[in-house]
């Protein structure tokens, strides 16, 4: 078994890194928007590049990228796959 | 029998739908294209059908004014085509899910097949149609394939009515079946995939936003330039003028329908800048000037609308647009402002709150100039130097800038955070950006050019009744006053309020010097939309959000002509 994965926020993620979306600590409404854009736990997931200044973090899953506010990023959490 | 196409953003329904009625309808590589809904007809068997481009959802329990719309049409209609993105199979299947639970019968359409092939996906198509228990049809729109088998399967559409299900359970439902369908084999990035990543970078990318705004810029300028110098104006100095002159003659060289018409001579001779009859001045401005620019703004919009760069730019000035109480995707309907006002104060309903929206379009109305006044700006006052551009260009920017930074600090409310699909770079294929490039030229001269001619005809009979000379020497204080105009301009003013471009054009007939010039397209361009914009302005924002718009149009324009006028 392997032990304690690092566990981080998309906002945080590092451009370049995949990882598994566990969890959305959002509220309702933002969390179903969120699903349905694709965004959902389980899934994998590739941070594609983050604005400087708590600007916006794009990530990509499946074949499909989208980009979101950091306040929305930062209560996505990730598993990160280890290297 | 009514046929809505549903689907999710940016999977190419408009496109589908121009294929099926034959409707040119605009269509880009961006979610949010659509944003009021499109009726065509097509022929079904011996049957005449209606056919609805419905703008894109991703569920059908709406979270933005464009899907608000997408859910109350799906009341009225009597059958669904669900355009898929084939390359997301999995997102796009939570509508295909919701749409089954209702009542209407379905036909799916896996478009975007074509690329499912470079991106390693395969779908067992047979397979999927038994698992969702209705028709589903692999198609192209952008080329047209699989188009003929989607009409004929459209009468086999069925609704298996599935038992409503919770979210949960429903994209559970996606995950079995796309587990059963869909195999992804491994395949390398291409250049195209390798440079919207590099795009949305902050390294690179705002070099290359930078890169591509500035070349943007000198390609319509020089473009617009160019066909004028070289094409319309021999036509009209060589071609037109000796048509126009036998006119005159014919209608004895003056008159009240000479002066409609040809307009006045200016020694003798007609001058398509200044004589302003509707066949002169009216037809120079529309074809002569405006045209070229139209043309090049929309050739150089539609390609960067097709490649798919717009969601990254939104991307890229995020942050800044916070500052003015919006967010980066309203870089979109600024940027079709550039164009015309009108599409893009509707194009604002891509925003999620009101609040976004009456900034966005109050900025635009007022600060944003359209590809008419600003073919006529660079024709006018780029006859005295590339500075005085710079200045009015450069105005209208601080405007922006400023007014969009104030209203954030005291419009109630707040803006909420980016959240956008980024759409994959396409290169953009000839036919259909030529087609849309067709279709907004003419948009253009159904809808502005008639009104050119309105109001050369409005002009000369206020003139005529002497109704400009009572507003002039009433409006004085604050044309002269405040502005440094000579009274005359003010009838310029007044005519903004029909078209801007016109309006620039009786600028260029007073005289004025370059400093004039400046401060009087500045007002121009900021005081009081033109008449299309003012009712889309209405009819977006409701009557009340359209007056206060009006209201610090008003101040702002007053307040920054003075300020000009008194720095230059």
């Amino acid at each position: 078994m392997e032990l304690s994965k690092e566990r981080t926020t998309v906002a945080r993620m590092r451009a370049g890194t995949t990882g598994t979306v566990l969890e959305i600590a959002a509220g309702h409404a933002l969390s179903r928007r969120l699903q349905a854009l694709g965004v959902r736990p389980g899934k994998k997931i590739g941070k594609v590049s983050s604005m400087f200044g708590r600007g916006p973090v794009t990530i990509r899953i499946d074949n499909m990228e989208v980009a979101l506010g950091f306040g929305m990023a930062d209560k996505i959490m990730v598993e990160l796959d280890s290297k | 029998m009514k046929i809505l196409l549903m689907g999710n953003p940016n999977v190419g329904k408009s496109v589908v739908f121009s294929r099926l009625t034959g409707v040119k309808v605009l269509t880009s590589n961006y979610p949010g294209t659509t944003v009021g809904f499109t009726r065509g007809h097509m022929k079904l068997g011996d049957q005449q059908v209606e056919v609805v481009d419905v703008p894109g959802t991703y569920t059908l329990e709406p979270t933005c004014k464009a899907e608000e719309v997408a859910a109350e049409m799906l009341r009225e209609g009597d059958l669904v085509v669900d355009v898929v993105d084939a390359t997301n199979l999995e997102r796009n299947l939570y509508l295909t899910l919701q749409l089954l639970e209702r009542a209407a019968p379905v036909i799916v359409a896996l478009n975007i097949w074509d690329d499912t092939k470079h991106r390693g996906i395969n779908i067992d198509v047979a397979r999927l149609e038994k698992l969702l228990g209705v028709p589903v049809v692999p198609t192209v729109g952008l080329t047209g394939e699989g188009m003929k088998e989607l009409v004929i399967r459209i009468p086999e559409a069925s609704s298996p009515a599935q038992a409503s299900r919770t979210h949960e359970e429903r994209w559970a439902e996606v995950g079995r079946i796309v587990e059963q369908v869909q195999t992804i084999s491994h395949r390398h990035h291409t250049w195209l995939e390798r440079l919207g990543d590099a795009s949305i970078r902050p390294f690179p990318g705002f070099l290359i936003a930078a890169g591509v705004l500035l070349a943007s810029f000198l390609v319509i300028r020089y473009l617009g330039e160019g066909i004028v110098t070289y094409v319309s104006e021999p036509l009209f100095d060589n071609y037109w003028a000796p048509v126009m002159m036998k006119l005159s003659t014919l209608l004895g060289s003056h008159g009240f329908i000479h002066d409609v018409l040809v307009g006045k001579l200016i020694d003798g001779q007609i001058d398509f800048a200044q004589s302003f009859g509707i066949l002169t001045t009216g037809l120079f401005i529309s074809f002569g000037i405006v045209l070229p620019y139209v043309f090049a703004f929309y050739l150089v919009l539609g390609f960067l609308e097709d490649l798919g760069f717009l969601p990254r730019l939104a991307v890229l000035l995020d942050n800044l647009m916070h500052r003015l109480g919006l967010h980066g995707y309203a870089i979109i309907p600024t940027l079709l402002g550039l164009g015309c006002n009108v599409p893009a104060i509707m194009a604002t309903r891509i925003l999620e709150s009101k609040r976004e929206r009456f900034i966005a379009a109050t900025l635009i109305s007022i600060a944003v100039p359209c590809a008419s006044l600003q073919a006529m700006i660079l024709g006018l006052v780029g006859g005295y130097g590339l500075q005085y551009v710079a200045v009015v260009y450069g105005t209208l920017f601080a405007v922006w800038l400023v007014l969009g930074f104030v209203l954030n600090l005291t419009v109630k409310g707040f803006s909420p955070e980016l959240l956008i699909e980024i759409p994959p770079y396409r290169l953009p294929r000839l036919g259909p950006s030529a087609s849309k490039l067709g279709t907004r030229m003419a948009v253009y001269l159904r809808e502005a050019v008639p009104i050119v001619f309105l109001g050369i005809f409005v002009v000369t009979i206020l003139y005529a009744a002497g109704v400009f000379d009572r507003i002039a020497s009433f409006a004085a204080p604050v044309v002269s006053g405040i502005f440094g105009l000579p009274q005359d301009a003010v009838s310029a003013i007044v005519i903004g309020f029909l078209r801007k471009d016109m309006a620039v054009g009786m600028l260029g007939t007073l005289g004025l010097d370059a400093h004039q010039l400046v401060v009087g397209t500045v007002v121009l361009a900021m005081f009081f939309p033109c008449i299309a914009s003012f009712v889309i302005l209405a009819r977006e924002l409701g009557v009340r959000d359209m007056l206060k718009a009006t209201a610090i149009m008003l101040i702002v324009s007053l307040a920054v002509g003075g300020l000009l006028n008194l720095a230059l």
